[in-house]
């Protein structure tokens, strides 16, 4: 339990994915005009990481492995599919995210049409795909990646919406012609990360 | 001479107001005399709030709120060199140190503002806005965070480097979102962490080649908070500290290795007092830095075991006076543009502040100092702790009309 929670936070803090690895820069960049849609974006994306990191876990643990639990069941030692492991996530993550904009049209749709354009556009966000790899690489378990997964999202959104507080602040700047709109958001995406390394070297 | 320098400024005016030939350096010449004279220019247009306690009066205030900072850190800079090379403390005088301090730390301040001021001139040039007085504050904030021993082209990089990404490419003073002598420590500390950070570079003697090796054995020249972090689990970090000499006095006055101006709990307090009492630093943000300290640090306290680190048993109120948190709190944290700026926001921005501070101290082995890392990480949330103040505050004023109105 206690390392489930040092994971939680070293992937909101330590090792934010956003400020730390850069990923999931795109959505990050573009959708980070207002408070309330970096925040929809964000809940969308802890959502999406919480169910296709568990679920790309169970993808490559049973399936494309080496030795992969499955085919050492039928006998068919030696079988290594890590070949497919970028397509099959990619699937995954996009069947995923249908699967999500599915089920909450039909059950849910004030929270649907809340998060709108976003869901899709998730399918295509890096951090996404980054913390599947990162799951594979670091080898964590079934119940590691969920946290993993969980806590990734929170990182990406707590970035996102301090970001999106910020470029409101920054409405009012007179910032020089050449560094208006992107430039000056590379920048302070730059100076964040400055701030965000009071973190790096914490062991957990 | 004051009727000489109206003279003088008179009489260039007209070669820098549209159309004369230096046109393009009216910023220059706009300094250089609302530094030496109060213009007599008024507001023609615009809303205009008429206070005696002008952008000019606030920075210059500032500046006297820092000279016991400044003043004991030149004393502490110039002690501790004499102290290093082996001269008994009761016979350094008090001026000898003095002098030999400001002999080690103006050339590095006069650098800061040289370097500093050429890349705002160039902007004000460019940009045609007029030079801001938040410069000459945070030209002088900037050295005083920094080890005596730092090269002085480092700290013209770290200068420009905090003008130019710190400040001017959001606008200039007022629109940053970043401390912007934080950023330059923060640049500063990123790219040369040797010349930063370690037990050799508070003291000045360390550079010079007359330290015998016996004096160099005798005296570590480790902050209090690295002898700290370097003792062994289970030990009491106050038997640490008076193992080196220190008392809970020794550490607020200042008689410890530290950056130039960061040593002296007591100057920055007498800072704190004088800005209070002008108004100009909120007293919100500095309760709350401390309430987030003490806070943290009695939890550190309260979950200590043997096992752990002495910095978990350091008494909370030993970190009040260690470091730069003092001098953070009363000069860095309160900026009233990078720091939050609502009542609630402000006090919740100095807890943030607190709480990172004893934590990056405690808990993050990477670094035994953490105020500056804090507060560049609540300015970072700053905005939006404002945002959501706003909106609670929105939300209950709406309900209370809606109160009224039924």
């Amino acid at each position: 339990m206690v390392d489930l929670i040092s994971l939680a936070v070293k992937s909101i803090f330590v090792e934010n994915i956003l400020l730390a690895y850069f990923l999931g820069m795109c959505s990050f960049l573009a959708v980070s005009k207002k408070v309330e849609t970096a925040v929809g974006l964000g809940a969308a994306v802890i959502f999406v990481l919480t169910i296709t990191t568990p679920a790309n876990w169970a993808l490559h643990h049973f399936l494309l492995r080496e030795d992969a639990s499955l085919w050492v069941a039928l006998g068919l030692e030696g079988v290594d599919l890590s070949f497919l492991v970028f397509i099959a996530f990619i699937a995954v993550i996009a069947a995923m995210v249908q699967l999500v904009e599915m089920v909450l049209d039909r059950f849910s749709p004030t929270l649907y049409n809340a998060l709108g354009i976003f869901l899709p556009l998730i399918a295509v966000n890096c951090a996404i795909l980054g913390s599947s790899l990162f799951m594979v690489e670091r080898e964590y378990t079934a119940a590691e990646s969920l946290v993993f997964g969980f806590s990734s999202g929170v990182g990406w959104a707590l970035a996102i919406v301090s970001m999106a507080a910020i470029r409101t602040k920054l409405l009012y700047s007179n910032v020089p012609q050449g560094l208006r709109g992107l430039g000056i958001t590379m920048l302070t995406t730059g100076l964040m990360a400055i701030a965000f390394m009071a973190f790096a070297g914490i062991q957990l | 001479m004051k009727a000489f320098l109206q003279r003088t400024f008179d009489g260039l005016r007209p070669n820098f107001e549209k159309g004369g030939k230096l046109e393009w350096a009216w910023p220059m010449f706009e300094g250089a005399e609302t530094f030496a004279l109060t213009p007599g220019e008024k507001t023609e247009k615009g809303v205009h709030v008429r206070d005696p306690m002008d952008m000019k009066r606030l920075m210059i205030f500032v500046l006297y709120a820092l000279a016991p900072a400044i003043l004991v850190g030149m004393w502490n800079v110039g002690h501790r060199g004499y102290l290093y090379e082996g001269v008994p403390a009761a016979q350094i005088s008090v001026l000898d140190a003095f002098l030999r301090g400001a002999w080690h730390m103006l050339p590095i301040i006069i650098t800061s503002y040289t370097a500093g001021g050429i890349a705002e001139l160039v902007f004000c040039v460019v940009r045609k806005h007029e030079i801001n007085e938040g410069f000459l504050v945070t030209a002088m904030l900037f050295p005083l965070t920094l080890p005596p021993t730092i090269p002085l082209w480092m700290v013209a990089m770290g200068a420009v480097f905090g003008v130019i990404i710190g400040k001017e490419v959001f606008g200039g003073v007022g629109y940053n979102i970043l401390n912007p002598a934080l950023t330059a420590r923060a640049f500063v500390f990123f790219t040369y962490p040797a010349f930063i950070s370690g037990a050799g570079i508070w003291d000045v003697a360390g550079k010079t080649a007359f330290v015998s090796a016996a004096a160099t054995d005798a005296y570590t020249g480790a902050t209090p908070l690295l002898s700290v972090a370097s003792g062994q689990p289970g030990e009491s970090a106050v038997d640490l500290l008076a193992a080196e000499g220190w008392t809970f006095v020794d550490l607020a006055l200042g008689a410890i290795p530290g950056s130039m101006g960061e040593v002296s709990a007591v100057a920055a307090l007498l800072g704190a007092l004088f800005l209070v009492g002008t108004g100009i630093a909120s007293w919100r943000t500095m309760l709350g830095c401390v309430v987030g300290l003490l806070g943290t640090g009695a939890i550190f306290n309260a979950v200590a075991t043997p096992e752990m680190s002495p910095l978990f048993n350091l008494p909370a109120h030993y970190h009040l006076v260690m470091g730069g948190f003092a001098f953070g709190t009363v000069f860095m944290a309160t900026d009233p543009v990078s720091s939050a700026t609502t009542k609630l926001g402000r006090f919740l921005f100095g807890l943030g502040v607190g709480v990172m501070c004893a934590l990056v101290r405690v808990v993050n082995p990477a670094y035994p100092e953490g105020m500056m890392l804090a507060i560049l990480f609540m300015n970072v949330f700053a905005p939006l702790i404002d945002y959501y103040v706003v909106q609670a505050s929105t939300r209950n004023r709406a309900a209370r009309l809606a109160v009224a109105a039924a």
